[in-house]
């Protein structure tokens, strides 16, 4: 099918004596002598995850702080991100063709627009769980409203906030393994270089994993640190 | 641009209704030659779905109620987020060869963590108050189950089935990678059917996944129990909102 | 900063859409450096009225001074900011440290770091928490340490008036009596003007220098003296707000030294017999009461005892309280040693006169509603 999809070239198998390569099985050889053919895509694969999880998070944080102030706003928005979230990327990234054409700013716009509804989600529901005793207190000596939202409500919504990134994160890593369709490459696309290789399929969709691991480590590690009231106790 | 963008919008949508000369001519795509492609689309995305329902549902139901594997249930939600639907779709095919049944097997699969953490999360978030009472009634625990978890836990449940109806059409659109023509085909194959073609199909996807959405979150209300529809609507909604969270970060 | 003197003239808050005010037309002046309790039943519109105070609710109508200038003419903020305030649930910020939460204020107002850290070591010591303690998180104190902390953050930057709202609502009655003396005695330190809000009549007793007794839509019933108020209750609803055991609760206001009691008639090992039955003739209680060089009470004598030229050794049992009692203190322990009347000694174990339980029922009878206009101007006097 790879002649439907233009972008894809498919690859000229190195190794083609061994008897397991040409099985298309599961090889530990010619993955040890084939894995610098995954540096680029995986790099690339890093950058669309990392670039939309942050332009998501942007976004979804300002609507957040939005419908915070501005209640009536967190139904239509709510309803509106989950749209975005419910739409196949497959048929996202078609529906942003005719817009944005082929390439990195489809795949990072479709993208982002998945992390919306969760990390929006989360971020309102970190801001509604702060105590209301808290922000009472907060105000009744004498912080601004903005004060309050500073130095109190956002520190102690930064759990919800970070669960927020951490699904939005792994999820992305899944999902960006579809973006080659857009045309923005990754690991997606390496996977369809050669479609029917166990030994492909298993590298590249092990580096999602990994690399979907590391991040969430990575935003576990980060939280800890910026909350370590959450670990204090009598 | 903007006007370009549209009139391929128009195109699109005409692909859906009107059948065309492929690309490359001689064949019909578009309009009513669709039909077969909706079919086989909505037939493996149901036995996936359903399929997935069986085995997760009564599995999280008994994990959960006998209070173990919580851990590896959280495990393998985590990092089953991550795994690239592509990756297992053809990775299934490349052991069981190409085909409707390896890819409903799939589809299964990647339908599963949804459901099993949204039952999971359901049956253990059931206060703990209440089972006690049921307990000291006398009822068995198979009643508990059936007459109490369960009920409570229905909300939950479909919310999960809801996730992995929308993740199963979405990723039924791989399907002509492993030989099984669905939706997809328009979408990965624009050198046959067209740009209009690609366009259409994937505004025919969206339409399909936000309506299976809707009928579910229908569902999803109608099982919510009488007793717990809170009259407060903004509680209600802060504790669905709250019971989600934690099925989705879990 | 100096305690400074609140008026509320005439306010009213009502909310639009209900259909009778939440505040009617409440006038209360306060001293500086008093404590004014808001006290009456859930509903009563105590916590509003105090909210009114520092803007976290617009009043509707009326005004509010704050040494002598309307709270409205400065920004809510900056107006809090000068204001401590209190409240039952505590509110201390979880992700912060007790230092960085007991500071919140001072940092709003622009002090440096040193200022902010000595007035912290400064409120820790006044709390008696130890220094340690300031680096911890909320969650790692008890309940009655947090709601010290909470108290030491309201007067962290010494406002001249500090709001409480049932500031030891949430913790143990055993702690409260302790968490209310602490206060008490902090408050004769520091003597801020003080606006306290509880739902408990006896807290309000206790606490109060004043007490606003508030009923169902924010209308003052009474404003008066603790004494006053359970003397002589304006209305049916003060009198059954402040209970059936008024009488009792009044003897938890005065000490044994604050009544007159009844002269003590002494003598020594070795005095003439014939005088001490001369002063035995003239004691109410029909004994004299044989004391030791320094004054301290030994036996009741009776005519019996009194038979010889002088009076001998005796020993006895003599029933005694002490003059810093509370009277319903000292009332409890006559009664549990079932006499009738015990020797009152000071600190020293000296004689001061003699406490009966007549002379508590004529305290009582005396202060009746007979007797409100004399009692009102004592009251008057000691306020």
């Amino acid at each position: 099918m790879s002649f439907l999809l233009a972008q894809i070239e498919l690859r000229d198998r190195t190794g083609g004596t061994d008897s397991c390569v040409l099985e298309n099985g599961f090889c530990p050889t010619w993955i040890r002598e084939n894995l610098s053919e995954y540096v680029e895509p995986t790099q690339r694969h890093l950058e669309l995850v990392v670039s939309s999880v942050a332009l998501g998070f942007a976004i979804a944080f300002l609507l957040a702080l939005l419908a915070h102030r501005r209640r009536f706003l967190v139904g239509p928005i709510t309803g509106a991100t989950g749209v975005l979230y419910t739409i196949p990327s497959l048929a996202l990234f078609a529906l942003l063709l005719p817009i944005t054409g082929f390439g990195f700013l489809p795949a990072l716009l479709a993208l982002s627009g998945y992390n919306l509804l969760v990390i929006f989600r989360n971020v309102m529901a970190g801001l509604d769980n702060v105590p209301a005793e808290a922000k009472d207190a907060a105000l009744g000596m004498g912080l601004t409203e903005n004060q309050v939202l500073r130095r109190v409500e956002l520190p102690l919504a930064i759990p919800e906030i970070v669960a927020g990134l951490r699904i939005a994160t792994t999820t992305t890593v899944g999902l960006a393994a579809l973006a080659f369709i857009a045309g923005a490459g990754g690991l997606g696309g390496q996977i369809l270089t050669d479609p029917n290789f166990k030994s492909n399929i298993v590298v590249a969709g092990g580096l999602c994993v990994v690399m979907a691991i590391l991040l969430d480590l990575l935003l576990v590690v980060a939280e800890r640190v910026a909350s370590p009231w959450k670990r204090a106790t009598a | 641009m903007i006007l370009g963008a549209l009139d391929q919008f128009q195109d699109g949508l005409r692909f859906l209704f009107e059948s065309r000369d492929s690309v490359a001519g001689g064949v019909q795509v578009g309009g009513s030659e669709l039909l077969p492609l909706l079919g086989e689309h909505m037939k493996v995305t149901l036995y996936g779905t359903v399929l997935a329902t069986l085995l997760a549902v009564p599995l999280a139901i008994f994990l959960a109620h006998t209070g173990r594997g919580a851990f590896a249930a959280s495990s393998v939600a985590n990092v089953g987020r991550a795994v690239p639907s592509i990756a297992v779709v053809l990775f299934f095919s490349a052991y069981l060869g190409f085909g409707v049944t390896n890819l409903v097997f799939g589809l299964t699969l990647l339908a599963i963590p949804p459901i099993f953490t949204n039952t999971f999360v359901g049956i253990r978030q059931v206060d703990t108050d209440v089972v006690d009472a049921a307990r000291g009634q006398g009822l068995s625990g198979l009643q508990i189950v059936t007459k109490v978890e369960l009920p409570l836990s229905l909300p939950l449940i479909f919310g999960g089935i809801r996730t992995s109806f929308v993740n199963v059409v979405a990723t039924a659109t791989l399907g002509p990678l492993v030989g099984v023509v669905t939706l997809g085909d328009p979408i990965l194959s624009p050198g046959v059917y067209g740009a209009a073609g690609q366009l259409g199909t994937a505004i025919l996807i969206a339409v399909i996944a936000v309506a299976g959405e809707l009928v579910f979150a229908g569902i999803q209300r109608a099982a919510t129990p009488k007793g717990i529809r809170r009259s407060d609507p903004g509680r209600a909604r802060r504790l669905g909102r709250r019971a989600q969270l934690r099925a989705s970060s879990v | 900063m100096d305690a400074a003197t609140l008026e509320l003239r005439n306010v009213s808050k009502q909310y639009p859409g209900a259909a009778a005010p939440a505040i009617a037309d409440l006038s209360l002046e306060v001293e500086a450096g008093e404590i004014c309790v808001l006290v009456g039943p859930s509903g009563c519109g105590k916590t509003t009225a105090m909210r009114l105070i520092n803007r976290m609710i617009e009043l509707t109508g009326g005004e509010i001074l704050l040494d002598g200038t309307s709270v409205h003419s400065r920004k809510p903020s900056e107006l809090r900011r000068d204001i401590g305030y209190a409240i039952q649930q505590i509110g201390l910020f979880p992700h912060q440290t007790i230092a960085q939460n007991i500071a919140t204020v001072p940092k709003l107002l622009g002090w440096d770091k040193a200022r902010c850290t000595n007035r912290v070591e400064e409120l820790m010591e006044l709390i008696g928490l130890p220094q340690e303690m300031a680096e911890r998180f909320p969650a790692q104190l008890s309940g009655g340490q947090r709601q010290r902390v909470g108290v030491a953050r309201a007067l962290a930057a010494d406002p001249p008036l500090m709001l409480m709202d049932e500031p030891f609502g949430a913790v143990d009655p055993i702690n409260r009596e302790r968490l209310q003396n602490e206060f008490l005695r902090l408050q004769a330190q520091v003597r801020k003007t003080i606006v306290f809000v509880t739902h408990d009549i006896d807290e309000a007793i206790k606490m109060g220098d004043r007490i606003a007794v508030l009923k169902e839509g924010g209308v003052l019933a009474q404003f008066a003296t603790p004494a006053e108020l359970l003397m002589a209750p304006a209305d049916d609803f003060v009198e059954d707000f402040v209970g059936a055991d008024r009488a009792l609760k009044r003897l938890a206001l005065e000490r044994v030294r604050d009544i007159e009691l009844w002269p003590a008639r002494m003598v020594q090992v070795g005095d003439p017999n014939v005088k001490a039955r001369e002063l035995a003739a003239q004691s109410p209680t029909g004994h004299v009461l044989l004391v030791d060089e320094g004054s301290r009470p030994l036996a009741w004598l009776n005519e019996r005892d009194l038979s010889f030229d002088k009076v001998g050794p005796h020993k006895g049992r003599v029933a005694s309280v002490e003059v810093d009692d509370l009277l319903r203190d000292a009332l409890s322990d006559l009664l549990q040693d079932q006499v009738l009347y015990g020797v009152a000694v000071d600190a020293e174990g000296r004689v001061a006169g003699i406490l009966s339980v007549e002379i508590i029922a004529q305290f009582l009878g005396d202060q009746g509603p007979g007797h409100i206009e004399e009692a009102a101007a004592a009251a008057d006097r000691i306020a």
